[in-house]
């Protein structure tokens, strides 16, 4: 029973392995608790980049502040929007705006408490990077961040742009 | 364990689905984590028998237009050591296949799901602390207008490759009150109620146990320009824990608020919670980190640094009473503190203590109860309390600092049910610098120095610890850490020398896009490692380490 499930797998695998993989479909909370989707992710067929990240976590932390060093002419340049993804739980989810705030992120903010989304996007840990091309498909992603990790995003994000 | 039919009720109409244009598309993750143990006498690490343990697991998910499936295969052989043996073998603890139409979202199989703050429910995964009390059943989902959102779900939940013995029915209302009622307001109100059952078989021979215990929980998030409000009370009926000898059949109660103000460069948080006898778990017997219903969110920080988060605290569900109080600031750009690139702090504080005389389940004669007092603070036994603060800074195109202090009290005795008969102080400090040598290499070094009060007034635990970490990095491929944690040696409380020990440790990893993969060797030392106010002990160890993680 086992090896035809298993099999089955395969074979379904194998016939849709070429598709292009778009963004699922998952509720998400504002930083001001209300509740919202994935299907609101927009940027008018500009680029589009999902950063997962937590409060807790370091490496998020240092890669959003390089980027928001860099972010203005990033948008200049290539239109690209960033959408940053908390998945801090409820014990560090209600700092999530505060610490926006104090550091002075522009990014689009959106909490998913429960690692909804970062579930159905296969995120095991956090820093966790999607780029997205104009219909919404996910073209690359990178996990974790160390210092640099900015300039191969943004050579993708160009590639995209133009 | 997994029903083979089930799987294949929604396998096969992928395969007609096949025939199709739109063939939909698989997707999923890979995570495997394993180590050698070698029997260390210096550090206590035991033989391991098995030499080599591994963790491993892959998601598979479906997805086509609003239907999706997945599954998780998930083995343990045999288990890591720092994760509980009932892990134990192979299979496939989750499967669902879910779809949504106009509003209404259906799901079959296993589903995680939180009401509000998670205070009556919340399921959840924490993979690296051995959490999965995944709900199985069915979950419905509908909102008929914009603004009411209506959850309902009725299942069992996962205990390790099992169930558990409860069954669990929750509702969950919530009403935007600006989408409903009171469109042109200027605040936002936003109001949520949940009533979550459990009916499990009495089978005491003696007590009278409830089979169903119901818990209900109302919450109120307000947002008005700067301030943002957030808070839930809960209470549930009597649950006593179904020993022979002892029952208790208080109710319990929790409750939270938190206000946070917050401005451009400026985030202030401030918050409180109270918890009474509100341990609440699909099976009235269950302990440890198993078949958690209730979720009752950690009211201290929660610490990034090794040497910082020594000592964890996580909330006590039969009883405490927290507060704790954040800034966070940015001085600008140009100003004095500021320099030329800005300067960011924090400050910190974060208090626990016990309830008035002792929670609710402090008698030894049943259908007796002790009620405590609603908020009290001063004279209370105290459970955790921590300070600190710290400075982010670039100092230069090339470099970057960060220190932080903490100051804390640890009482061992409540945390972690030993015996100390006083609580630990200890001081941290630290100091992250980064060296960024050209645009994609760069050198980071951590210092951190932990010293416990050797005053009369504290228990010592095991001394001073220091710990020098660095890290080279090459973007976007490369890392490698060299770290030694180092303990200085000690006298422990029942008076046996222990003599200083280093715990050295080489990591080195590989990354290209989606694919990270992590070797590393040397020494784990014992400790509490946390995460999101859930922890689990881990056991000192030394060999080798590999870590791959893969998403497709």
């Amino acid at each position: 029973m086992k090896k035809l499930l298993i099999l089955m797998l395969v074979f379904v695998t194998a016939q849709i392995a070429f598709a292009q993989r778009s963004l699922p479909k998952v509720d998400l909370k504002t930083m001001d608790n209300t509740t919202t989707s994935t299907a609101v992710f927009k940027n008018d067929g500009k680029p589009i980049v999902i950063s997962f990240w937590a409060t807790w976590c370091k490496p998020c932390v240092k890669e959003l502040n390089t980027i928001a060093e860099e972010y203005e002419d990033w948008v200049d340049e290539t239109g690209v929007k960033i959408i940053a993804i908390s998945i801090d739980d409820t014990r560090n989810m209600s700092k999530v705006k505060p610490k926006v705030n104090a550091e002075m992120w522009e990014y689009e903010i959106y909490c998913d408490p429960n690692r909804d989304f970062a579930r159905a996007m296969g995120v095991s840990s956090v820093p966790h990077t999607f780029l997205l091309n104009a219909n919404k498909e996910i073209v690359w992603q990178h996990k974790g961040y160390v210092d640099g990790d900015e300039i191969e995003l943004y050579e993708k994000i160009e590639e995209l742009a133009h | 364990m997994i029903k083979q039919p089930f799987f294949l009720v929604f396998i096969i109409p992928f395969i007609s689905f096949g025939q199709e244009q739109d063939l939909g598309a698989v997707h999923g993750d890979f995570n495997l984590n394993a180590q050698t143990y070698k029997e260390d006498f210096r550090i206590n690490a035991a033989k391991v028998d098995e030499y080599f343990l591994m963790n491993g697991y892959s998601n598979l998910r479906f997805t086509k237009e609003n239907f999706t499936a997945g599954l998780r295969y998930e083995s343990y052989l045999n288990a890591l050591q720092d994760f509980d043996s009932r892990h134990n073998g192979n299979g496939i603890p989750y499967r669902f296949a879910q779809y949504t139409i106009e509003g209404l979202d259906v799901t079959v199989g296993n589903f995680y799901e939180q009401f509000g703050n998670g205070l009556i429910f919340r399921s959840y995964e924490e993979k690296d602390l051995g959490i999965d009390n995944v709900m199985d059943g069915i979950r419905l989902k509908y909102s008929p207008v914009k603004g009411l959102a209506l959850k309902g779900f009725v299942g069992k939940q996962r205990f390790f490759f099992e169930h558990g013995p409860g069954i669990i029915r929750g509702i969950d209302l919530e009403f935007n009150m600006n989408n409903l009622l009171f469109k042109n307001w200027s605040a936002s109100i936003i109001h949520g109620f949940s009533f979550v059952s459990r009916f499990q078989e009495d089978l005491n021979p003696i007590y009278n146990l409830p089979e169903n215990v119901g818990a209900f929980a109302f919450r109120t998030t307000i947002n008005k320009g700067k301030f943002s409000l957030n808070s839930e009370v809960a209470h549930k009926i009597n649950d006593p824990n179904g020993g022979i000898s002892y029952n208790n059949y208080a109710p319990g109660s929790a409750a939270m608020a938190n206000l946070t103000y917050s401005q451009r460069g400026l985030g202030i948080i401030i918050e409180a919670h109270r918890v009474d006898n509100f341990d609440f778990r699909s099976d009235r017997s269950a302990n440890g980190k198993e078949l958690t219903l209730s979720f009752i969110p950690t009211i201290t920080k929660q610490h990034a640094y090794t040497l910082a988060a020594f000592y964890p605290f996580a909330t006590q569900p039969m009883g405490e009473f927290g507060l704790q109080g954040e800034v966070n600031y940015t001085f600008k750009k140009k100003s004095t503190i500021g320099g030329k690139y800005g300067t960011r702090i924090h400050l910190n504080y974060a208090r626990v203590n016990s309830l008035n005389g002792g929670h609710s389940v402090l008698t030894t004669e049943p259908l007796e109860t002790h009620t405590p007092v609603l908020l009290s603070v001063k004279g209370e036994e105290l459970y955790f309390s921590d300070f600190n603060f710290g400075f982010k800074k670039k100092i230069n195109r090339k470099i970057n600092i960060i220190g932080n202090y903490v100051d804390l009290i640890y009482n061992k005795d409540v945390i972690q049910g030993k015996n100390y008969g006083k609580n630990i102080r200890a001081r941290i400090a630290v100091l992250d610098i980064n060296y960024k040598i050209k645009p994609k290499h760069s050198v980071r070094t951590e210092f951190q120095y932990l010293s416990t009060d050797k005053s009369n007034e504290y228990d010592v635990d095991q001394g001073d610890w220091a710990m020098v970490m660095i890290e080279y990095t090459v973007s976007p491929h490369w890392f490698l850490t060299i770290a030694d944690q180092y303990n200085f040696g000690y006298t422990d409380h029942e008076g046996i020398q222990h003599d200083p020990l280093h715990y050295f440790n080489v990591n080195c990893g590989y990354t290209k896009g989606a694919n990270r993969f992590a070797i590393g060797y040397g020494k784990k030392r014992e400790g509490i490692f946390c995460v999101g106010g859930i922890c689990k002990n881990v056991p000192s160890s030394n060999g080798f380490t590999l870590s791959i993680t893969s998403s497709f």
